[in-house]
């Protein structure tokens, strides 16, 4: 009560949105739990909050206890928000819903969800308009365009004309955005509006989200898992955890001097591109609201902690006062974790694979191309639609015990490049072979060998085990298809895969839903190496996991690739992971490789354009790095129609006229700085590619 | 060695015992399946027992009895010539049961096996029996079951062919729909990758996921073939006189319709109890055959 008071005196000029010691409680059927708990923040009109925390950490109950809109069986049990002074509570239902309309807004996480699929994006936004205004039918229509105008869509009246699928996810994220500020909001409150993006579409709308905060003073609520997401977008952050705030103050405050080991802990597991140390990951996991621990909730997951962190809830302390935003964190050992920080570890030169160049490769893919939608006959004389050209012609090759890293925006035919070389996907025409074996000749039990030897890891953890079946009945039918082991030896391997991925033996008589999605994906991976495979295609492994995870799981991966003498096809959009695990890395662009080289090749110059373009978009750490951004003009192309000449001519920002629309490039060796040398499809010159741009 | 073996066994076997145990309990705990067993497990008990606990013999006649109201030495009444009407729905259900869940069963058989053939092999497989179950599906149902038993004559095993070929379609696309959503699923395509047999993939990966729709269209199944069997019967295409039928007895009860009440009102009522334990039944086993169910909701 009496910190209420004492706010209250604090702010003379009111703030815009003040939230006091809230606490936030779902019923379940085991009894209630405190999805949030002691939660303060305070904003002023005009400033951007980025709020940061793993799944599970409540920032979305959050995000809906601020508009009120919590589910049915939650509910806000102490604490109060209060709108310019006015608590949310004594609102009826109608000044509510006004509020919620006209001063707040909401951006939804996933844009394929939030819009209605069946009606035209234009209508959808008039029609908000017209719910919450008075404005005409005519009115709202040049509001619309408008709005677009604002979010930066290019083609309004064409763009209001579409349905949603026919946009991509950029363009669908920023359609939301749009609609959330068709009523001019004082709070924008955006959950995970990047994430499912790729980098080069993610950097433009956390341009927009900057742009909207300083063009009409926007309040802005920025909700990710991705800490460098917030380090470039906000002003302040809070780092929540289980349901608390870990740390809050400015981002420069929270970046550069982490107080929390919590903090210290996520900005070490940020996968980084300018920066050569390794990401570490944050050990443990979230405890489940059910069973949160008494005192501090970090604890079990700490390296500082001590048996006095266990006894009393731990409040927030002040760090420092007089900074540019009150920096507070909810630790009692903050001095010592200030001295002696959590770091992530300079890197260790990567232990490559056994490789010599002059062995032949394991897999080699020659002009390899898979083209959906072939037309029929009858497509051919009524001529219809050409086919997707998914895949148009790439050569590859991977060598014994190596990484390669294919990486390229979504949409981009890289995993459908993934599936093909291990055959799971027919492809449309080329010639792969693996071991020196043609695949096409394979047949009866080598085709069953061709099976165990390569294997494939999907990207989403929760769609890639079947759900109705127990994690060690699945492992066992793994083994059973993939080796020829007896009837026992298959369950000690199943034993000794889950062991293998860091699981034990008491997952196996568990359903998939009982997992976490990194546990999940350990599963995945081991059953892809129930039938120890010299090749494992893997889509995305860490893609859909927590930032805290990621570096866990690609951990285990090199170990795996280790033990077994493994290679891998690291299929990625982040070039950030790709760097800390990859020996070579290939660029992929509507279906072709334009870069193929070394590691170090690729990530230094000279770049092709594409790649330059990829690695400049990738958000950096650092608060105070401002480097400039190479902004694509407009979305990949589409693969039914792709254009003459480069494919990536009609975005190029060194595009050098008519060869460029005329002539494909090839592929040819590029020398870097080292001597080391690399291939890049571009009708530029080395020494072009080099200069121009800067980085 | 040897005892290690046994000793895995029966953990296994305890293991298998548990679940067992386990499902049972969480059947019984669902409201919806413990209302539907309530109400069928009476039904079908004293229909399979009616030779025991029938008062009467049911094709008997009691003349000087006709129409008699419920109580004394008729405990439901009689019917215009004088029968046993409680005697009658007790052996009436024999009929009724046994065509509904035979003509369930034989449907769910080809119907379950042809839609998660065509769904997950796609293609031409999938445009050919889809085009021929449309044209079965074109045809009214009870018309194309008129139609059938009126080809191969009217006895209670082709009324259950009958029904099972209106139904079979109707079960096929259920099961399409699910199989097509399940197959873009990465466990499915993990399994190709390993080499697993279509025959294997359909029913050991996409099977288990979609038993929830198909237990739910097989029970309401269920009540759907008990009623196109009492329109048969009460077309008198279906059992015949006098074997006793609910739906014959509800046929003839309407010509007495103004003269007796209970005559078409016990026939109903057990014929809708039926149709009702069956629908609650594929409600219930919904919800407790989805594991996901089992544990609290997360928030």
């Amino acid at each position: 009560m009496s910190k209420r008071n004492h706010s209250v005196v604090r702010d003379e000029e009111e703030s815009l949105i003040e939230v006091e010691s809230l606490t936030v409680t779902y019923d379940t059927p085991d009894g209630d739990v405190h999805a949030l708990r002691d939660i303060s923040l305070s904003l002023d009109r005009g400033e951007t909050l980025g709020i940061a925390g793993e799944s599970g950490s409540g920032k979305s109950t959050l995000a809906l206890a601020l508009l009120d809109y919590l589910d049915e069986n939650g509910r806000i049990t102490s604490g109060s928000i209060r709108y310019d002074g006015r608590r949310i509570h004594d609102l009826s239902a109608d000044e509510l819903r006004a509020l919620r309309g006209n001063r707040l807004a909401h951006v939804p996480q996933d844009p394929n969800t939030a819009l209605n699929p069946a009606l035209r994006v234009g209508e959808q936004i008039t029609e908000t308009i017209r719910e919450h205004t008075d404005k005409t039918t005519r009115a709202a229509q040049e509001r619309l365009y408008e709005l677009l105008e604002t979010v930066q869509i290019g083609d309004a009246a064409y763009t209001a004309d579409q349905y949603p699928h026919e946009l991509s996810g950029g363009m669908q994220q920023r359609v939301l955005i749009a609609m959330a500020l068709s009523c001019d909001p004082d709070l924008l409150i955006l959950d995970e509006p990047t994430t499912g993006l790729d980098v080069t579409t993610q950097a433009t709308v956390l341009d927009l989200v900057r742009d909207l905060n300083e063009s009409f003073n926007t309040t802005i609520v920025l909700i990710t898992h991705d800490l460098s997401v917030i380090a470039n977008t906000c002003e302040r952050a809070m780092i929540l955890y289980a349901g608390e705030v870990m740390e809050t103050g400015s981002v420069s405050q929270v970046f550069n001097s982490p107080t929390h080991p919590y903090t210290q802990g996520l900005l070490a597991a940020v996968p980084r591109i300018r920066d050569e140390r390794t990401m570490n990951s944050v050990p443990g996991r979230t405890p489940a609201l059910a069973e949160i621990p008494e005192g501090c909730v970090f604890a079990d997951r700490c390296a500082f902690s001590t048996a006095d962190c266990r006894t009393a809830p731990i409040d927030m302390t002040a760090v420092d006062a007089d900074g540019e935003a009150p920096h507070r964190t909810r630790c009692c050992h903050w001095e010592d974790a200030v001295s002696d920080p959590i770091e992530p570890e300079t890197v260790s030169e990567r232990t490559r694979g056994e490789t010599s160049s002059d062995e032949s490769p394991l897999l080699n893919a020659s002009n390899v191309t898979k083209y959906f939608d072939t037309p029929t006959f009858l497509d051919r004389i009524s001529g219809g639609n050409p086919p997707v050209k998914a895949v148009d012609g790439v050569d590859l090759s991977v060598q014994r015990g190596e990484t390669l890293a294919l990486v390229g925006e979504s949409g981009c035919g890289k995993s459908t490049l993934g599936a093909c070389l291990v055959d799971v996907l027919e492809r449309t025409s080329g010639e792969i072979t693996f071991n020196g074996d043609r695949l096409a000749d394979l047949r009866g039990s080598a085709r069953d060998e061709f099976r165990s030897n390569a294997q494939i890891v999907f990207q989403n953890p929760h769609s890639s085990l079947n759900p109705r079946k127990r994690i060690g009945d699945q492992l066992h039918r793994a083994v059973t298809t993939l080796t020829d082991l007896d009837r026992t030896a298959r369950r000690d391997r199943v034993e000794e895969l889950l062991d293998h991925v860091g699981l034990d033996s008491t997952h196996a008589a568990r359903y998939p839903h009982e997992l976490s999605g990194g546990e999940k994906q350990r599963v995945a991976i081991a059953r892809a190496f129930a039938g120890n495979p010299a090749f494992v295609v893997l889509d995305e492994p860490v893609s859909a996991l927590d930032v805290s995870v990621q570096a866990n799981i690609l951990d285990l991966l090199d170990r795996l690739r280790e033990e077994y003498d493994t290679s891998y096809l690291f299929i990625s959009h982040d070039l950030r992971v790709v760097k800390h695990s990859s020996d070579r890395v290939a660029v992929m662009y509507l279906g072709q490789i334009v870069e193929v080289g070394s590691r170090e090749s690729v990530f230094n110059p000279p770049y092709h354009p594409y790649t330059r373009a990829l690695l400049s978009a990738n958000p950096d750490l650092d608060p105070e790095t401002d480097a400039e951004r190479i902004q694509l003009d407009g979305d990949v192309p589409s693969a039914r129609d792709p254009p003459t000449g480069c494919p990536f001519h009609t975005r190029c920002p060194q595009y050098i006229g008519e060869k460029c629309d005329r002539q494909e490039p090839e592929l040819t060796p590029v020398e870097t700085a080292d001597g080391d040398t690399h291939h890049i499809a571009c009708h530029l010159s080395a020494d072009e590619l080099e200069d121009g741009l800067e980085l | 060695m040897g005892s290690q073996h046994t000793g895995r066994r029966s953990t296994a076997e305890n293991a298998l015992r548990d679940r067992l145990k386990n499902g049972l309990c969480e059947v019984f705990a669902n409201r919806r399946c413990a209302i539907g067993i309530a109400i069928l497990a009476p039904i079908v008990f004293t229909t399979v027992l009616a030779p025991v606990i029938a008062p009467h013999n049911p094709t008997e006649t009691h003349m000087g009895a006709q129409f008699a109201a419920p109580g004394g030495e008729f405990l439901l009444g009689t019917d215009h010539l004088g029968r046993d009407l409680l005697s009658r729905v007790l052996y009436g259900g024999r009929s009724s049961l046994v065509l509904g869940f035979a003509a369930a069963g034989v449907s769910m058989l080809v119907g379950v096996p042809l839609g998660l053939a065509s769904g997950y092999l796609g293609g031409r497989i999938d445009e050919g029996v889809m085009r021929l179950l449309d044209m079965l599906l074109s045809i009214p149902s009870l018309l194309l079951a008129l139609l059938i038993v009126a080809l191969l004559g009217s006895s209670l095993l082709n009324a259950v062919l009958a029904i099972a070929v209106v139904y079979t379609p109707r079960i096929a696309r259920v099961v399409r729909s699910s199989t097509l959503a399940v197959k873009q699923e990465e466990f499915i395509k993990a399994a190709e990758a390993r080499g697993e047999s279509r025959v294997y993939i359909c029913f050991g990966e996409i099977l288990p996921n979609i038993l929830s729709p198909i237990i739910v269209e097989g029970s309401i199944r269920i009540g759907f073939a008990i009623l196109i069997g009492a329109s048969l019967s009460f077309l008198g295409l279906g059992t015949q006189p006098p074997t006793p039928d609910w739906g014959y007895m509800i046929s003839i009860a309407r010509d007495h319709l103004w003269s007796t009440t209970w005559y078409w009102l016990w026939p109903s009522l057990w014929l809708g109890l039926t149709v009702f334990g069956c629908n609650l039944l594929g409600d219930g086993l919904q919800d407790v055959l989805d594991p996901q169910s089992h544990v609290s909701k997360r928030p």
